[in-house]
């Protein structure tokens, strides 16, 4: 049997699992905002509203504890980026993801303490929390605060300027949670990865 | 010299004489009115004291100053004085008996009157008469508490700025009800602070900058061009939908004289809001939203592919 490495420590799984809360939060007082309607909404508009600003803002802050946290543990080593053989290794995951997985191959870059993510987890993952996430954060604080907008932004209002950036942005990481969550039923069993985000052992 | 003359007088008179826009009547700066404001333009006149046997300076009463310039740009620019009010305030000192005087009312003029027939102030009269002002305050609130017949212009219908507009109805609103004295002529209670009345309101600043206080207050309808009903205070509008939607009805309103199209050529609903303001569920994109679902439906379709496939061969 193979030995159990433990690859998340409180603080991840604490920040991990306040931060998807926070997200299914945002994105279904997102869509109620979005899709706001006079005969149906989801969530009531004034509702949605404070709790989308509440939820921005805690997920503001907790962002910032998980930079801090990469930055001072040894955390953040999974997030550095190597570019030597990129393309390749990607190549192989995603074979194994769209076939390897179905000839019941093993994973060409299993788990390990040195290694928690798969090239294309890592990629996704630096995208998604060190380039999305700070735009979704930014410009979320721009709407949560209009007067410091400029009132126009290339030919448009700047509060729809922003705002364009803001839901494509909560599309796109929605869009990777739902990825993200079905992608997490591929460990040993279907259900492993999700103990583990709750016990720290993988 | 002589053509210089001419052309000097032509550009004189065609200043003088300039088109109303609303009655189509040419505006004279009328020699009587010149009188009036020699004295009631200014914040000081001057006059001949028989008594005292000497020419005085004495300050104008700040309610009497009439802005000349304003006046002249008004929708009444072209009246004198004297069509509404007495003409024996030709005779200096004024007869105080005059202040006594009654005023006409909007209807005295407007009533029936072809010229002014697209306003449909019956209309407005009888949505008035519905008003919350009127029902409260039956005696003293007329057309003039609102609209200041001496600097009134229509402003949402010919106006291109609407941020001007939204300022300049919302500052009519503010002249009552951010301004206690005024409020007082009609009202002994106490002037509620808008602001805390408006706490529950997100992003105060940002609707106070963008909506006027109409949108809320009164009881649209089609049959004026500006809703005059006036709804108490319970009966105002607070649920955000109705303007936070895809049938906002801004549409019917604030922006009720822009051009009307269901979305623009970039796929934005409500786009005439989108020159001025953004407004959340109004101003969502039919391309934007259709690519969102048709990507996620994808992304959908793929993970139940590769999970069901996953559970087969299993």
């Amino acid at each position: 049997m193979k030995e159990q490495v433990y690859l998340y420590p409180i603080w991840v799984r604490l920040w991990h699992l306040f931060n998807a809360l926070l997200f299914l939060a945002l994105i279904l007082t997102g869509l109620s905002l979005q899709y706001s309607n006079k005969i149906f909404t989801l969530i009531p508009f004034n509702y949605s509203v404070s709790i989308h600003n509440i939820s921005g803002l805690i997920l503001a802050a907790a962002y910032l504890f998980y930079l801090f946290g990469n930055r001072f543990t040894s955390n953040g080593r999974y997030y550095r980026f190597e570019t030597n053989k990129l393309f390749v290794r990607l190549a192989k995951q995603f074979r194994y993801y769209s076939y390897g997985i179905f000839k019941n191959e093993s994973p060409p870059f299993p788990v390990s303490a040195e290694r928690k993510f798969n090239p294309l987890q890592k990629l996704c993952y630096i995208i998604v929390m060190y380039v999305l996430m700070p735009i979704l954060i930014a410009t979320g604080l721009g709407l949560f605060f209009p007067d410091i907008l400029p009132n126009k932004i290339m030919g448009i209002t700047g509060i729809q300027f922003v705002d364009l950036f803001h839901i494509s942005t909560g599309f796109t990481l929605s869009l990777f949670m739902v990825v993200h969550i079905y992608l997490c039923t591929i460990g040993k069993t279907p259900l492993s990865n999700f103990k583990s985000m709750i016990n720290g052992w993988h | 010299m002589k053509k210089l003359f001419v052309l000097s007088l032509i550009l004189l008179l065609s200043a003088a004489l300039v088109p109303d826009k609303i009655t189509g009547r040419s505006v004279e700066h009328s020699s009587e009115n010149s009188r009036c404001f020699k004295c009631h333009g200014k914040i000081v006149y001057n006059y001949f004291n028989k008594v005292q046997d000497q020419h005085l300076t004495k300050r104008m009463n700040p309610y009497f100053v009439i802005d000349s310039v304003l006046f002249y740009n008004s929708n009444h620019k072209s009246l004198e004085c004297f069509d509404c009010h007495s003409y024996d305030y030709k005779t200096f000192p004024h007869n105080s008996e005059l202040q006594m005087e009654l005023m006409p009312t909007c209807l005295d003029c407007h009533e029936g009157d072809e010229v002014t027939a697209n306003y449909h102030f019956e209309k407005i009269n009888e949505e008035f008469l519905k008003s919350v002002h009127y029902i409260r305050h039956p005696k003293e609130f007329t057309c003039f508490m609102c609209h200041n017949p001496h600097t009134y212009k229509i402003n949402v219908r010919k106006n291109e700025n609407i941020d001007e507009t939204i300022i300049y109805d919302n500052n009519i609103c503010l002249s009552c009800h951010a301004n206690i004295n005024k409020y007082h002529l009609i009202s002994s209670n106490k002037n509620p602070n808008i602001i805390k009345k408006h706490d529950w309101l997100p992003d105060q600043i940002t609707h106070f900058a963008h909506v006027r206080c109409i949108e809320c207050h009164t009881q649209t309808t089609n049959k004026t061009l500006v809703a005059h009903q006036i709804l108490a205070k319970d009966k105002a509008v607070k649920k955000c939908v109705e303007c936070h939607s895809q049938n906002s009805m801004l549409m019917a309103s604030l922006y009720k004289f822009r051009a009307k199209e269901s979305r623009n050529q970039f796929g934005y609903f409500n786009a005439s809001i989108l020159n001025n303001a953004y407004v959340i569920g109004a101003n969502r994109n039919y391309y934007l939203n259709v690519m969102s679902w048709v990507i996620f439906g994808f992304a959908v379709f793929l993970i139940v592919i590769h999970a069901v496939l996953r559970i087969l061969i299993k």
